[in-house]
């Protein structure tokens, strides 16, 4: 029942092209932290504060004319978008001190019923004090924080240092570039999607993890093989399941996203590309990092064998 | 003998999955309009379920319940009747709400089960976290124990110059030096909340109020301001609403299914009071002192809504907090808006005897609200206090008051607003919505229907995929998803967790990853049944092998959902619950569910080729 199959099935050399695969994911991370810094994240009233209406219309709504008569309104700074269908509309309102904050919302929902015949319906309205939203960014940094700090602990407890290493670089990797997509396509980043990129820690990890279960298990179980033909060797055997897994979850994920409605999009749209990307460095990036740091056999003995050593008179 | 469980495992596989079909049953029934009756004071009995259900026509059932009556309707039409009925019919005492009461029926009720509870974000309604400000609650018993000290003082006759409150605690100023020894000696006895320092060079008493004083005094402010907005709400008359203290200074209120926002914060953030207070002088002096700007020492300038001046006494004869019941009325002679008071008997007294000595002198009702506001400019947040105090109505004093008497000078609303919070009591500290989060009933339903929809389809294409790529194995990994599923529900409904949309996102995610430790197990048995092992063999080690692996990744999972919840306000919450039960029970079904069914089909037989 052990591996002692010789490394001469048909099997994809990852190894090989990993130098490329470096290449390409350092672009990716670039790309990411530049635009994170030129561009920035689109962040919601979540994190921002301010106030959020959502409003059904019975027909096609004509934006402009609803822009104008907000501006008119002493609504000047007010944002408006269509959400989800022509149907609808969001309006943005940056917190402002000179308006009675019970009212707000109905004052905008009267505007928005005199540019329209018919009824207009609120969908939706969020208001997000300053001292909230500030505080739930802060809380939001914190918790990104502590679950990469708790799982670093967990995988250096379950498996050896350098393996740890890699999995966290694998996550780091995942998390910069999910994020960094956001602030690409300027998608809108609200708690939602802070909780979408937790999760996606959870899954990248899931996946790194079954990868460096097999890495460890082929090293205690196959002789005399270089460490590059191990990692290719259990990267293969674990490949049919990365990829399964992966179909599986983005197939959910997908169904979330067209059929969940449009305030679910940038949830499901953080975990799709969490998944792919994740699915991507748990085949490269955390064996690489192996690679780089020269990994061998003796990084997977038992260490019990050491304290007899020390044990010894 | 390879791949036989025992009988015992497979008694407990049945069992749970007989106890989650169960528990998972109600979320099938729909939900009755209803109308939920119930009285200020007391508990309703028997009886007054019997002149309910008389009252109201068309009606499901009806059924007592802590002391509520919950009357059951087929429409929302008949709903709507019966609540104008029983307004009209049982008078004001009673509260009446509308709600949607789970149809479940009785046998599943006595079993204490329950559908999941539905989030805000799916059922519609209101969420609001307000912040007591806590500053103004320390102001306030700093100025009350400034006039307890002045009385104290007084009574003792020790003599002093002044004493004032500032943003540095109470100061005491005196004359003589023996003055202030003696009061030195007394004050502390008295004031166990204040810690006193003299100095003798200045002829000054400083007092500030201890930590446990403040921390005591914040505990209370929060509860007493909960107590009102409960009574408030009760007042609005929404059906199930959740009013919980967060933190040390806020509270969160959600109210299901409400409609007019706008109205229900006017209501729940007010702090609107009255006071009663003797009018003082002439007209002519009101107008010079406001002209002047200077007031004579016992009096304050106030200002009545068209704007004309009046000077009050210092002195308050009754405050709002001694009023005990309230109603918006119409004025018997002049047919105008009027708010009906009657006052406890400390208060009664008290206006009984001013009353009394003042005939023919005029009073002033003084309308006094708080309203605090927080601003930023720039990243410097600041919190702005404004209290408006304005005098309603001046009117003689035609003979004593007794604990009954009617004010006037509002407009009909202010008037049902005021008798309201009069009746709810007042808050003990101004409150500021901080965060609001309303949701209408047409995209709480919109977010059901798509987030079901979600569900099924990602279900459905997760089966079909198992199906074709693992074949019969697949099948049986199907079974236990679909067991997964009734587990999941099954849970959440006995824990009564809140279902949000991110919750149904958690329970999408979780059936896209449970099937996971399928893969895994079934790659494993692949595996070794290429590596030339035998049926029997590559299943157990194919189980085997896979179970620490399967392990490590769900525990990683775990600890990203452990840190969302902690993490969590509500939505996100939901999504971390569901996740992390998902997380739970597809390991459970995964593993031993699929194994059970495994061994049952191929345990223990002579098995040439599985379908895998």
């Amino acid at each position: 029942m052990s591996h002692t199959q010789p490394v001469n099935k048909a099997m994809i050399n990852f190894m090989s092209k990993r130098k490329i695969a470096m290449v390409f994911s350092l672009i990716l991370i670039s790309i990411s932290i530049g635009s994170l810094v030129t561009k920035g994240l689109n962040l919601g009233i979540d994190f921002t504060g301010g106030y959020l209406i959502e409003a059904g219309y019975q027909n096609d709504v004509d934006l402009d004319k609803v822009r104008t008569a907000l501006a008119n309104a002493d609504f000047k700074d007010a944002q408006v978008q269509n959400f989800g269908s022509s149907k609808d509309i969001i309006v943005r309102i940056a917190p402002r001190a000179d308006i009675n904050k019970a009212t707000i919302a109905d004052n905008v929902l009267s505007v928005l019923t005199s540019t329209s015949d018919q009824v207009v319906e609120m969908r939706r309205v969020e208001f997000v004090g300053p001292q909230v939203g500030d505080e739930l960014r802060d809380d939001g940094g914190i918790a990104l924080l502590v679950a990469l700090g708790c799982i670093l602990i967990y995988i250096s407890l379950r498996f050896q240092m350098k393996s740890a290493v890699g999995a966290i670089l694998a996550l780091v990797h995942d998390v910069i570039i999910t994020i960094g997509f956001f602030s690409l396509i300027q998608m809108e980043f609200d708690l939602s999607v802070l909780a979408s990129i937790l999760a996606v820690i959870g899954y990248s990890l899931n996946d790194t993890v079954v990868v460096l279960d097999r890495i460890r298990e082929t090293f205690r179980s196959v002789r005399k093989t270089s460490a590059e033909d191990i990692l290719n060797m259990s990267i293969n055997q674990t490949l049919s399941r990365t990829i399964v897994t992966s179909l599986t979850t983005l197939l959910v994920l997908f169904a979330l996203f067209f059929f969940g409605g449009e305030i679910i999009h940038g949830f499901a749209m953080a975990l799709i590309v969490g998944v792919i990307i994740g699915t991507y460095s748990s085949i490269y990036i955390a064996s690489s990092t192996l690679m780089m740091m020269n990994i061998h056999k003796q990084d997977f003995l038992v260490v019990a064998k050491e304290e007899v050593v020390d044990d010894a008179p | 003998m390879l791949n036989q469980y025992p009988l015992w495992k497979y008694i407990l596989l049945v069992v749970v999955l007989f106890f989650a079909s169960l528990y998972a049953l109600p979320n099938l029934y729909g939900e009755d309009p209803a109308v939920q009756v119930s009285h200020r004071t007391k508990f309703l009995t028997a009886d007054d379920q019997l002149i309910i259900e008389q009252s109201v026509k068309n009606l499901k059932s009806a059924e007592l319940e802590q002391g509520r009556v919950l009357v059951r309707f087929n429409d929302t039409e008949a709903q709507l009747i019966a609540a104008d009925a029983l307004k009209e019919s049982l008078g004001k005492q009673y509260l009446i709400a509308l709600n949607l009461a789970p149809a479940t029926p009785d046998w599943l009720r006595a079993l204490n089960a329950a559908p999941m509870y539905l989030g805000l974000d799916l059922r519609g309604g209101v969420h609001f976290l307000m912040e007591v400000d806590m500053v103004a609650a320390i102001k306030r018993m700093e100025e009350s124990l400034l006039s307890d000290i002045r009385t104290t003082l007084r009574d003792e006759k020790i003599r002093y110059r002044g004493v004032r409150r500032d943003d540095n605690g109470l100061h005491i100023s005196f004359r003589e030096l023996s003055h202030l020894q003696e009061a030195a000696e007394k004050l502390p006895r008295i004031f166990s909340e204040l810690v006193f320092r003299e100095t003798e060079e200045t002829l000054t008493i400083d007092a500030k109020l201890t930590e446990v004083a403040i921390r005591n005094e914040k505990k209370s402010a929060l509860q007493q301001n909960i107590i009102t907005l409960r009574n408030r709400v009760n007042e609005l008359g929404v059906a199930e609403p959740v009013i919980q203290q967060q933190g040390d200074s806020r509270i969160v209120v959600q109210l299901p299914g409400i409609q007019d926002t706008a109205g229900a914060k006017k209501i729940l953030g007010a702090t609107a009071t009255l006071e009663f207070r003797l009018a003082e002088g002439t007209r002519a002096d009101w107008e010079s002192a406001d002209k002047t700007g200077r007031t004579p020492l016992n009096s304050i300038l106030y200002h009545e809504r068209d704007g004309s001046p009046v000077l009050l006494n210092r002195r308050v004869i009754v405050t709002g907090d001694q009023i005990v019941d309230a109603a918006s009325t119409f004025d018997s002679q002049k047919g105008t808006p009027a708010v009906s008071i009657r006052l406890n008997g400390k208060g009664a007294d008290k206006m009984g005897d001013i009353t009394r000595d003042n005939i023919g002198n005029p009073m002033g009702v003084v309308f006094i609200e708080n309203k605090i506001e927080t601003k930023k400019v720039g990243d410097t947040i600041t919190k702005h206090r404004s209290t408006t105090k304005e005098v309603i109505n001046v009117a003689t004093i035609q003979g004593q008051f007794s604990s009954r008497f009617q004010i006037t000078g509002l407009e009909s609303q202010e008037a049902r607003d005021l008798a309201l919070l009069l009746r709810a009591g007042s808050l003990r500290a101004p409150v500021e919505i901080i965060e609001e989060r309303t949701v209408g009933p047409s995209l709480g339903k919109d977010n059901i229907q798509k987030g079901f929809m979600s569900v099924i389809i990602g279900f459905c294409l997760v089966l079909v995929f198992m199906m074709v790529y693992y074949k019969g194995f697949g099948i049986i990994a199907n079974v236990a998803l679909t067991a997964n599923l009734i587990i999941i529900i099954a849970v959440l409904s006995l824990l009564q967790a809140t279902l949000t949309l991110p919750g149904i996102a958690g329970i999408v995610l979780t059936v896209g990853m449970a099937v996971d430790a399928n893969v895994l197990i079934f790659e494993r048995i692949r595996e070794e049944l290429k590596n030339g092992n035998s049926p029997q063999a590559s299943i157990h080690s194919g189980y085997e092998k896979a179970f620490s692996t399967i392990t490590d990744a769900n525990v990683t999972t775990l600890i990203a959902a452990i840190v969302l919840f902690s993490l969590g306000t509500g939505p996100i919450k939901g999504f971390a619950i569901t996740l992390s039960i998902g997380i739970l029970t597809s390991m459970f079904t995964a593993i031993v569910g699929t194994r059970a069914i495994v061994n049952l089909l191929y345990g223990n037989r002579d098995i040439k080729k599985l379908s895998i």
